[in-house]
Parts: structure tokens; sequence; C-alpha cells
């Protein structure tokens, strides 16, 4: 049976490196198989859970809020993001920063609020279902 | 007795200082060792993305993102300068700061302007005080930072770069040698330098999904964030090997301090003892 070198990283720590019969990632038009053999490919992830299915049939989950997916011939890279990321996110850090720099209180986040609460919640159903899919799997065996 | 009172409470007051001074290195050497992990840790990261990023040049020469341009004229720069929150860490952020001024002083004499990124509260209050441009800031970051916490002050210098409001870009921070040695250290972060000169012979193009470009953008700015995380972490570990060596020779000062009191505190004591002898002595004689 062939296999694939996956590795899992993300900016703070190596997740997972090994051996795998085949992944599954949420990309983000929609969740994706990788076999060995296949064509090289670059994707965005989307939250939700990367799938290491091992070369003894079990399967282990990774959750990640985003992210990168490289795939080489016998390689697939995942470029995991732990933090929050939206664009609207991104945009409110970057306004934070500025404002502590300008030691300025004006209350400027109004409208924010929404892109958190939008980010927060796809990130919580991810994990909800990454916990689900655990407790499904613990309690099988 | 009466005697040495002062140096008695003089020394017990310096053994309070060499307890504190004691504990503090004690906790540097712990937090040290962690940092130096997660150090360790947030590397494959910075690797893998690199590897990434040269075969997507490889593959997409006809792209050519801004960040990989070295633009020819510069006439203002970006720094993102990474401090330590606190302070008792010996002369880290000062060797740093000269560093950096040495180099504020050649772009300033070449009419180069500079706008900063500070991390850290001792670069924040070190360059409000010489009116320097700060345009972000980032305080209280913590002894074990997330990168969540540093997209902010990253993303200000990267939207300013392409608003072409400024033409480079660098970090400035503590290089890890050993927990003896810390380097101040100048990092150019974009134009990125290119390093594809490693194994450059699979050439295959990838599928891109939702398309090339955009998955490159994403790329370039993650290589980025895991560089400036890299270098906060790092500095982050510098800071406490300083903080250890800075307590440690504290805690060897005190002691010798102690050593000197107690010789001074004995030798009157003595003196006392003499003194009353002899007048012991000479009242018995005068009886």
């Amino acid at each position: 049976m062939a296999t694939i070198h996956v590795d899992i990283v993300s900016a703070e720590h190596e997740i997972f490196s090994g051996e795998a019969e085949m992944v599954f990632a949420p990309a983000q038009l929609g969740e994706m198989g990788i076999a060995p053999g296949h064509t090289p490919l670059v994707t965005q992830l989307g939250p939700g859970e990367v799938r290491v299915k091992h070369v003894d049939g079990t399967e282990e989950g990774f959750y990640v809020s985003g992210g990168l997916l490289e795939v080489q011939p016998n390689v697939i890279t995942v470029l995991s993001d732990t933090a929050m990321r939206a664009e609207d996110l991104d945009e409110a850090a970057v306004l934070k920063a500025k404002e502590e720099a300008e030691r300025q209180l004006h209350d400027r986040e109004a409208g924010m609020d929404y892109a958190t609460a939008l980010a927060e919640n796809a990130e919580l159903a991810a994990q909800l279902q990454a916990i689900q899919r655990l407790r499904k799997r613990a309690g099988r065996s | 007795m009466a005697v040495g009172k002062e140096i008695r409470t003089k020394i017990s007051s310096v053994k309070n200082t060499q307890k504190i001074t004691k504990a503090m290195e004690m906790v540097a050497a712990s937090k040290m060792r962690r940092a130096q992990e997660r150090m360790r840790a947030a590397r494959p990261y910075a690797e893998k993305i690199r590897n990434v990023m040269v075969h997507l040049g490889a593959a997409n020469p006809e792209y050519n993102h801004p960040y990989l341009i070295p633009r020819s004229e510069i006439k203002r720069v970006g720094v993102i300068v990474v401090s330590s929150d606190r302070g008792l860490c010996g002369g880290l952020n000062s060797n740093l700061f000269r560093e950096l001024l040495k180099r504020m002083k050649d772009w300033d004499e070449s009419g180069i302007e500079i706008d900063l990124s500070v991390i850290g509260n001792k670069a924040a209050g070190y360059f409000a005080r010489f009116n320097a441009n700060i345009t972000a800031q980032l305080t209280h970051i913590g002894d074990a930072p997330g990168i969540d916490q540093l997209i902010g002050s990253v993303k200000v210098m990267l939207d300013a770069y392409m608003e072409e409001k400024i033409d480079a870009l660098y970090v400035v921070s503590n290089g890890f040698v050993n927990s003896m040695t810390q380097n101040p250290t100048v990092e150019q972060l974009i134009p990125v330098q290119a390093a594809d000169d490693e194994e450059m012979q699979h050439h295959w193009d990838y599928i891109y999904e939702p398309d090339a470009k955009e998955v490159l953008d994403l790329l370039l700015e993650r290589y980025i964030e895991s560089l400036v995380y890299q270098a906060v972490v790092e500095n982050i570990a510098c800071e406490q090997a300083a903080r250890m060596v800075a307590m440690k020779s504290a805690s060897d000062n005190a002691g010798t301090l102690i050593d000197e009191l107690q010789l001074v505190y004995n030798k009157a004591r003595q003196a006392a003892i003499t003194q009353e002898l002899s007048e012991i002595v000479s009242g018995a004689a005068a009886v």
C-alpha cells in the first residue's frame, strides 16, 4: 500500500509528522481527500479538521482554523494557522496596534464586533465538530 | 549588646535583597529553558513555508509579488523593533537600541525616513521619548505570546509597504547565541531575500485553489509573520538569559557585601568587648 509523508506545522510548533495512507482537509472550496500520488496542489484551508488516515487504518484529527495545504508527489505539508484569521479581524488588529501607538481612546471599534462574532462562530462550530468526532471515536473503541 | 545594631540591620536587609535576586535568577533560568523550547518549536513552520515558497517561485516565474521586488529608490523604511516588556535584564535592550540607532543615523544621513513598529514596553518608552515616528505599538506580550498578538504590528507595516509608504522592512531583535551571549541583529524582511539556490531540478506546476496570486499573497504574509514571531520568541529567550546572568551577578555581589559587613561587625564587637574588659580590669585595680 502506497503511503505519503505528512507534515502538519503551525507557527508555534510542529503538530504532526509521519506517514499516512490518506489525508482529508477542509479546503476553502470544500473538503478534499488526498491519496498518495496526487497532483501537485496548493490550496487555502478554512476552519475545520485535518484528518490523517494512518497506515494501520486508524484516523487522527487535527483542528485547524485555517492555513495552507501544499501537495507534492510524495509530501503533504499543512501550514496551519492557530489564530483566528479573517480579513476584518486582521484589520482590527492593525487598528489596535495603531491606536495604541497614538494612545488615543476613541471608540473606533464600532462595526468590528460583527466580524469577530462571525469568525468566532465558524471556529466554534468546527471545534465542536472535531470534539464530537473525537467522542464518537472514543465511544466506539 | 547595643553594639553594631545598624550593621546587623544592614546585613539582614542585604540578605533579603539577595533572596529576591536568587529567586529571580532561578525563575529566569526555568523560563529561559521554556522559551528556548518554543524557539525550537517555531522553526519547522518557517522552514516548511520557505520550502513551499521556493517551489512556488520556481513554478511561477511570471508572477512576481511586490514583496519580492526590490524598489529602486528607498525613501522611507519600516522597522519592527522587538524588545522586552520588563527591565532587570542587564544591557540587553540598550545594546539593541544602540545597534538600531546606529542604523537609524545612517539612514537619516542618506535622507531616508524611518517608521517604527515597536513591540515591548522598553522600546515603546524609549523611542517615544525621542519622538521617533511610531506607527504601531504592542506591549505586555507575556512570556508565551501567540502569533495572533503580533498580527496587527506586522500588518501595519505590510500595508504601509503595499501603499508604497515604506520601501523596505526590517526587524530588529536580539539573536540567541547561548545563555551568556546575545547578539543584536537587524534583519531585512522585505524585499524577501530569495534563497532559491536550493534544489531547483523538479519543475512542476501546481493546481491552485482558488488561484495562484491569492495563495502566494497569503503565503508571503504568513512567512513574514512567522519570521517576526520567531524574532519575538528568540528575544524572550534572550531576555530570560540576560536576566538570569544579571541576577546571578547581583546575588554574587550581595554575597560579597554581606561578607564585608560581617567583618566590620565582628571587628566592632571585638573592640567593644576588649574595651569593656579593660574597663573592668582597671576598675578592679583601682579598688
